[in-house]
Order: C-alpha cells, then structure tokens, then sequence
C-alpha cells in the first residue's frame, strides 16, 4: 500500500467532526440563546438567520459518525455504547431542535412550547457533545473488541466541565453569529453578550487545557516533552491572538470579526484535542490502524470521498453565499 | 445483572419503533420531492398559476414531513453504534461505506439544496430553484438507492470474505452494491413511496372536491394522482410478483412464512388466503386456500413441489404469523389501490372524474393506505429475515451491543415518549395544513402582483392563516 489508508481517513473523519463543530456550533448557540434574543419577532429573526442551513449543517454530524462506522467499525462498535446516555439523549435534544424550524411557524397558541423545544433541544444537545468529548478524552474501557465499562463511566467532573464548556462556546459563537448576521437591537443584545461568553469560553479552555496533560501519562508526555511542548507555547499565543481579535472586534462594532475570531479559538481548541490525541483513536487503547475497517472500505470509501466532498463544499459554500449578508427583517417563507 | 434475552428483545423492539417511524416519513417524502419537482417545472412551461398554488401549498407540507424524516433519520444513523455494536464492528466494512455514500451523495444534496427551495426563489431565479428543487428530488432518490442497497446485502449478502476477527471484508463491491434483491427492493420501494404520496394527494384534493368541485387546484391534484395509482399499481404488483420470486431464490423460508406453509407439498401447494399460524404446533389453522395456486404463481406450474417449513430447523424458522399477516396486508391494500385506480379511470373516460362524491369518498378513506403497505411490506421482509440480521452468516441474538436492559428499556421508554409527542404534533400541523383548500389561505399564497416570490412570511399575523386555532 503506498497510502496510509487509515491515517488519511482519520484526517477525514477530524476535518467532518470540526467542520461539523465550526457550522452548527453557531446554530445549536442561536438556539441556546433563545430566551435572551428579545421579542417574538426578534426570535424569528433569529431563527430566520440558521433555518436555510442548519440541515445541511447537521448532515456533518451525520457525515462524522457515518463515517467513522465505514472505516473505524470497530471505535464506532466501542464508542457508542460506552456514550450510550450523552448520545441518546443529544438525539432526542436534536429531535426537539430540529422540529421547532418547521413547527414555530404553524401555531400561534402553541408557539411558546417549541420556543422552549428549540432552546431546551439546543442546549440538550451541546452540553452531551461537550460530555461525550470529554469521556472520551478521559478514556475508554475496552477488553477484546467491546466497551467493557459501566452505565455511568461517562459521568465524570472533567465530562461536565467538558459539557459546560462547549455550550458556552457554541453560544459564543451563537452570539457573534448574530451579531454578523442581524441588525437593530438584536445585534446589540448580542454584541453585549458575547463579551462575558467570551470571558467564559477562555477560562473554560485554560481549565480543560490545565486538566488534561493529568489524565493520561501519554498526553503529558506530549504537552510537555520536545517537539510537543512547542506546542505548549505556540497554542496559548494563538489564543490569545483570537481573543484579541475578538474582544477589539466587539469594541469597535465590526460585524463578522467577532464570529471569525469566536471560529478559530474553536479551531484551536480542536487542533489541541487532535494534538493530544494522536495516533489514538479511542484512548487510551485503540490506535488509528487498530480501529480502521480493511483496506479494501477505505479505498472505496475514500474514491467517493476524494469526489463527493469538494462537490459538497462547494454546494455548502454557495448556499450560505445565497443567504449572505443581513436577514432581511420577516424573511422566510412561512 | 440483567439476563440478556431482555436486553436484546428492548434493543430489538427499540430498532423496530424507531426505524418504523423514520421511514413513514421518506415513504411520503420521496415521492413528494419528485412531484413538486414536476408541478415546479409545469409552472414554469405553462405559467398556469394551479401550479405555482399547488406548488406552494404542499411544499410547507413537505418541509414539515422532511423536518421529522430528518430529525428520526438521524437518531437511525447511531443506533446501529448504540444497540447493534457486534453488528456494526463486524458488518461496518461492508455497510459503513454504503451509508457513508448515502450521506456524500444524497443526505448532503438534499439538505444543501433544500434551504434554497423553499426560501430561495427569489434570491436566486426561477432556472435555479428550479434546479435546487430537482436536486432535492434526485438527493431522496439517491438516499434510496444507498440504503436499500445495504439493507439488501443485509438479506442476501455476497462479494464478501471474512477475517481472522470475523469482520466482513469487502472482496467485490459491484457485486456488494448489485446484490441479488437489490434492484427487486428499489423498484419497490421507490414505487412504493410514490404510490404513499400518491393516495395522500388523492386524498387531500378528494376532500377538498367534496366542499368545492370546482377548485381548480384540487381538480388537477386529483387527476394527476389517479393518473399516478392506475399507472404505477399494476407495475408495482408486478414488481412485487418478482420480488417474491427472487425470495423464494434467496431467502426460502420467509416465502414460506409469508405463504403459511408449514408442511411440504410435493404435487403443488395451495395459496391460502386466511389462516392462523401457529408456530407451536407448526400447522395453519382454521387454513382457508385455493389448491395448486401458489406453485402456480412461484413456479408457474400447477404441480410444482414447493418445500415447506418442515424443512427448516425451529431455530431457524422466522416468527411466521407477523410475516404472514403483514404480507396480506400488503397485498390487499395493493389490489384495493389497483381497484380505486381502475375505478378513477372509468369516470376519467365517462368524463366525471370530479362529480362522483361517492369515489371522492372512497379516495379519502384510501389516504393512509401507502403508508399501512410501506410498514407491512417492511415488517414481511424484515421480520421473515429473523433470526439474522446479515442472512444465514450472522444471527440477530449476535449482533447485539453488550447494553445492560434498563439503558436500553429506559431510552426506548424515553423514544416512545417523544416521538408520540413530537410526531403526534408535526402530524397535527400538517393535517391541519392538509385541510386548507390550496389557493384560499390568507395572505401568503402571492397574489398575481408577487407572481413566482415568496412573500414575506405571515409569521408576523400567524392567525391570518391559521384556522380552527
Ligand atoms: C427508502 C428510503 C429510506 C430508508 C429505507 C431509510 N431512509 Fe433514512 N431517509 C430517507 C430515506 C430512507 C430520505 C428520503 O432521504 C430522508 C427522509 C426524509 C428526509 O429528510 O430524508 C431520510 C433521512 C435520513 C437521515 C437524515 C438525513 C438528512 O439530514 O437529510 C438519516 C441520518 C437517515 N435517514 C438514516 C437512515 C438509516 C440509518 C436507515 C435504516 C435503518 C434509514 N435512514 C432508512
Ligand atoms: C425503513 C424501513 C424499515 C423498516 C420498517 C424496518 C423494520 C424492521 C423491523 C420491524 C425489525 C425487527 C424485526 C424483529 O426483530 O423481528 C427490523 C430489524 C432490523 N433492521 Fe430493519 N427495517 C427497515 C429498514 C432497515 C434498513 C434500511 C436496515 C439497514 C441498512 C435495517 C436494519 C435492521 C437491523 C440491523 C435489524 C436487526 C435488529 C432487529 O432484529 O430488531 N432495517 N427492522
Ligand atoms: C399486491 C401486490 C404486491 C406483492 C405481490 C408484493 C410483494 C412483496 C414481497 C414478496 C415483499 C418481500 C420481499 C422480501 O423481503 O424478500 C414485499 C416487500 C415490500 N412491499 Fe410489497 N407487494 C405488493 C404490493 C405492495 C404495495 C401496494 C406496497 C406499497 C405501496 C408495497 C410495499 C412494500 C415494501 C415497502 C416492502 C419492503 C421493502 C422490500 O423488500 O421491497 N408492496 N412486497
């Protein structure tokens, strides 16, 4: 073999998993920020500003664990049920959120209920991505080919803090969103807002950061031992760097900066989960060439790859260029 | 601990609610999306505005089936993980590539486009939402076409070899995608699902002739749908004839199962039509059949011997009375659309299609008639496969994830809860949408002066448009 079938395909899978991250962090923060979006037609604009996306933003969701059962069966086999709970419950959450687009616009009376859903369902559903990452950056218990762990291993203090982080993160982002995207006193509302999400979401990632070299010896040893422990300098620069971007952004009113600057601490977070991680792919046991499916699904998965995703990304690209700029105040089709 | 027989009947019951509801949603949407396309493009060529009205009317109906296919679509993709873990370690090298097709090709087209069909006629033309509007037709067709392949190979695998860890391993993918019942199950199920939409249309446009004949919104809907059930039934008993063919090659005892036929029959087995099968003391009671016919329809001989259930070891055997009275099910309902099929056919050529009250009737009492044959047809297949979920090489009781039974029982719990709720309401909503004459709703339907936009949203005056609330 002249590739590494499986070390491109867990590049694959990482960049379906942060692209995932990166577009409907900003849509399940919208919804998180329901309750604090002001009026009624104030929440439909912001509902408005994710509807014609946000399928299209799940699917990566789709796309990240679809695939990683095509090509890592086996950490597919092992992650699910070890995060049975954080997953069952994500998807009921993304059942309830996913509802309220079509069903708010089809009730007066009932209205309120599905603001609720789609906030509970928002919010539901990042705080089990953020628990379910962080059970699996604490580890998972395999013996032979199966999770060999117990119903609440998942439930950790570092998995809740996990979960607590990445929900304000995506609100962060949910914030800055609208604050590209709308106008008036909603983009006001929110530019206040992203000021304390953003002070929030950094001391979360110092506190995850701080944490996680302790949890595993192999972590450590990469944090902070030569090459890795360049890392540990560069990354908390890059940090820093996008906090300013997006704190001097709010100040001076730009639109879309803050929301670049909130998408690339999101970025850089990733790319230390990825550090920390590597060559594992369920730590502390399955290595990347463990878990991979024969060679023989991930050529064949990889053709359609290599073809399908700039096809898709460019689809993706010129949807979001369709519906660029402001919402227009009431547009929808409803 | 909980003995495992629990677990696995939960996980099995789980699977079974959660799969049955999700594809009461593509049965409908698939052959939805088509016919949008199709009333889209006809509003384009003839600007005859019934189009554009139907147009818009039964796309705010898709867009709330779609939301819950979407939603109970998703929860599928991780239930294979979650409650089937042997099966997906030992089968994802052959199916997790087919799913993973599924979603480059057509869960992202579908999604990626939908936003601009139904917000973006006006920001982008009428070449491109038309356009976007056949890409989310073609997309449902391709998802299709992806998971119908993998649940084929699922039924009759072949192109595979096995590894030292008893994984699955891909030999031939050709041969994987192109199983033998693959092609049989797409026609079927592709006609299937625009047969569902089919009856579903009838059924709204029959309603609203009953109050209005000469709405003409209702007058082409009907037509086109009657056009659609006397054309597509008869090729879908058809392919259904072939199909059970094919199982009868492939997959033996689910036809006897469906059949009824415990006992061999060495000089031509009868077709029964009613029947109680007892699995216990392997016999049908109370059997009421027709001597020979049914080796006359599977061997196209009245003396053909068929084998019967005698043959297969207990443990082998599917659960017979589900698999036999699903398929009846399935296929009354299909001679019952055949029947409302010819029926519209002749008022078509005495030229009443649209003053006969009494089949307008008939038509609306035949709505939910796809989706009842949809889940029969899928309970027939699925249910005369046990006790395998990857036919003959790998039994259901082993695919299981090792789930403790109150995980699995407290989750399933929690999925019927839901589900009722969420489900129970987005069939509300669209009723409710269903009920609306197209062409009379308030102030979003675009009067000649906003021809092919969407108008502002009415979200700002919801009772304009909401009736009986
Ligand atoms: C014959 C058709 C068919 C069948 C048998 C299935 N589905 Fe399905 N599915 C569709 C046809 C479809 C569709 C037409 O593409 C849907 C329905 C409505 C929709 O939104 O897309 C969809 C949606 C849908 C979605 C959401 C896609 C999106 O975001 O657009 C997922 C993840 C799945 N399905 C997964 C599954 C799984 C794992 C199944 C098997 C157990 C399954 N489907 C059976
Ligand atoms: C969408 C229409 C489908 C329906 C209504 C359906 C229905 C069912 C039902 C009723 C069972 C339970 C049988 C039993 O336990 O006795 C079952 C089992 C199963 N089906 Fe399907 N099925 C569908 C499609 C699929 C597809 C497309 C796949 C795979 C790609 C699939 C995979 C499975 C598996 C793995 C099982 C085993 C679990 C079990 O036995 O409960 N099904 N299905
Ligand atoms: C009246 C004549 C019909 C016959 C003889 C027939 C025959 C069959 C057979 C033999 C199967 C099982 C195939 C297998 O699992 O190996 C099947 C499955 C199925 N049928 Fe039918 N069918 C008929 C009508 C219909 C109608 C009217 C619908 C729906 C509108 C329908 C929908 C389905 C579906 C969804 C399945 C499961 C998917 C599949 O295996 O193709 N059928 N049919």
């Amino acid at each position: 073999m002249e590739f590494d079938l499986a070390f491109i395909w867990a590049g694959l899978i990482a960049f379906a998993v942060l692209t995932y991250v990166i577009l409907d962090g900003f849509d399940l923060g919208v919804g998180i920020l329901f309750p604090w979006a002001g009026s009624e037609s104030e929440r439909d604009t912001a509902m408005n500003s994710v509807a014609p996306v946000w399928d299209g933003n799940e699917t990566w969701l789709i796309l990240g664990g679809g695939g990683l059962f095509a090509v890592f069966p086996l950490a597919y086999a092992v992650v699910m049920p070890a995060l049975y709970m954080p997953i069952t419950l994500m998807l009921l959450g993304l059942v309830f959120r996913g509802v309220a687009f079509e069903y708010r616009w089809k009730t007066r009376r009932w209205k309120p209920v599905w603001d609720v859903a789609f906030f509970g369902g928002s919010l539901v559903a990042a705080l089990c991505q953020g628990i379910a990452l962080g059970a699996l950056v604490q580890g998972i218990e395999v013996e032979g080919r199966a999770y060999a762990g117990g119903w609440w291993d998942w439930l950790t203090p570092f998995s809740v803090l996990t979960g607590l982080a990445v929900a304000t993160g995506y609100a962060l982002l949910g914030a800055t969103w609208l604050v590209m995207k709308t106008e008036g006193s909603l983009q006001h509302r929110m530019r206040r807002l992203a000021w304390p999400l953003g002070l929030a979401t950094l001391a979360f990632m110092g506190l995850v950061s701080a944490i996680t070299p302790f949890l595993e010896p192999v972590y450590f040893a990469r944090w902070f031992n030569l090459p890795g422990s360049l890392f540990s300098v560069v990354m908390p620069v890059l940090v820093l760097g996008a906090a300013w971007a997006l704190f001097t952004g709010l100040s001076e009113g730009r639109d879309s900066r803050p929301f670049l600057a909130a998408l690339s601490l999101f970025v850089l977070g990733f790319i230390g989960i990825g550090i920390s991680f590597y060559p594992m792919m369920v730590p502390p046991s399955l290595t990347i060439w463990q878990a991979a499916a024969p060679d023989e699904s991930l050529g064949f998965a990889l053709v359609g790859a290599v073809i399908l995703v700039p096809l898709v990304l460019a689809y993706t690209a010129y949807a979001y260029w369709v519906f660029r700029g402001k919402v227009r105040h009431g547009e929808g089709y409803h | 601990m909980f003995d495992s027989f629990s677990a696995e009947m939960l996980a099995r019951i789980q699977f079974a609610f959660t799969v049955s509801f999700h594809i009461i949603f593509p049965a409908f949407t698939i052959g939805l999306a088509s016919w949008l396309a199709v009333l889209n493009g006809l509003w384009l060529k003839t600007r005859n505005r019934t189009y554009l009205t139907l147009f818009e009317h039964w796309k705010k109906i898709f867009a709330v089936a779609f939301g819950m296919g979407v939603v109970s679509g998703i929860v599928m993709s991780y239930q294979f993980g979650t409650n089937w873990s042997v099966f997906s370690d030992r089968a994802g090298p052959v199916i997790g590539p087919l799913l993973a097709y599924e979603v480059l090709s057509a869960f992202f087209l579908e999604a990626g486009f939908l936003g601009i069909m139904l917000f973006g006629r006006e920001r982008v033309g009428d070449g491109l939402h038309m356009f976007a509007t056949a890409m989310v037709a073609v997309g449902t067709l391709m998802s299709a076409f992806w998971i119908l392949s993998a649940n084929s190979w699922m039924q009759t695998p072949q192109g595979h070899g096995m590894n030292a860890v008893g994984q699955f391993v891909p030999e031939d993918w050709w041969a994987i995608v192109f199983n033998p019942s693959f092609p049989y199950r797409l026609v079927h199920m592709v006609m299937a699902a625009f047969l569902t939409t089919a009856f579903v249309v009838g059924a709204v446009s029959a309603l609203h002739l009953l109050r209005d004949r000469a709405n003409p919104a209702a007058r082409v809907g009907f037509s086109m749908a009657m056009w659609m059930a006397v054309i597509v039934t008869p090729l879908q008993i058809l392919a259904g004839d072939l199909h059970g063919l094919n199982t009868l090659e492939h997959q033996p005892a689910k036809v006897m199962a469906m059949e009824g036929h415990f006992e061999s029959h060495p000089e031509g087995a009868p077709l029964y039509l009613f029947g109680i099968p007892d699995q216990e003391t392997q016999r049908l009671d109370y059997a009421v059949g027709i001597p020979k016919l049914s080796s006359l329809i599977l061997k196209h001989d009245l003396n053909a011997p068929l084998d019967g259930l005698d043959t297969v070891p207990r443990a082998d055997q599917p659960p017979v009375a589900i698999v036999f009275w699903a398929f009846r099910i399935m296929v009354a309902l299909g001679f019952a659309m055949l029947g409302l099929g010819l029926w519209a056919l002749v008022r078509r050529v005495q030229g009443r299609l649209y003053d006969s009250p009494l089949q307008h009737r008939a038509a609306l009492v035949m709505g939910p008639a796809g989706f009842v044959a949809v889940l029969a047809g899928w309970v027939t297949t699925e249910v005369g496969r046990q006790p395998y979920t990857v036919y003959g090489l790998l039994r259901t009781g082993d695919s299981l994830a090792p789930v403790a039974a109150p995980a699995v029982g407290a989750s399933l719990l929690a999925f019927v809860a839901v589900y009722a709720f969420v489900f129970g309401a987005g069939t509300f909503y669209i009723l409710r949408l269903m009920n609306r004459l197209p062409g009379t709703m308030g102030d979003d339907e675009g009067g000649p002066t906003r021809a092919a936009g969407i108008t502002p949203a009415s979200q700002l005056d919801p009772d304009a448009y909401v009736p009986g609330e």
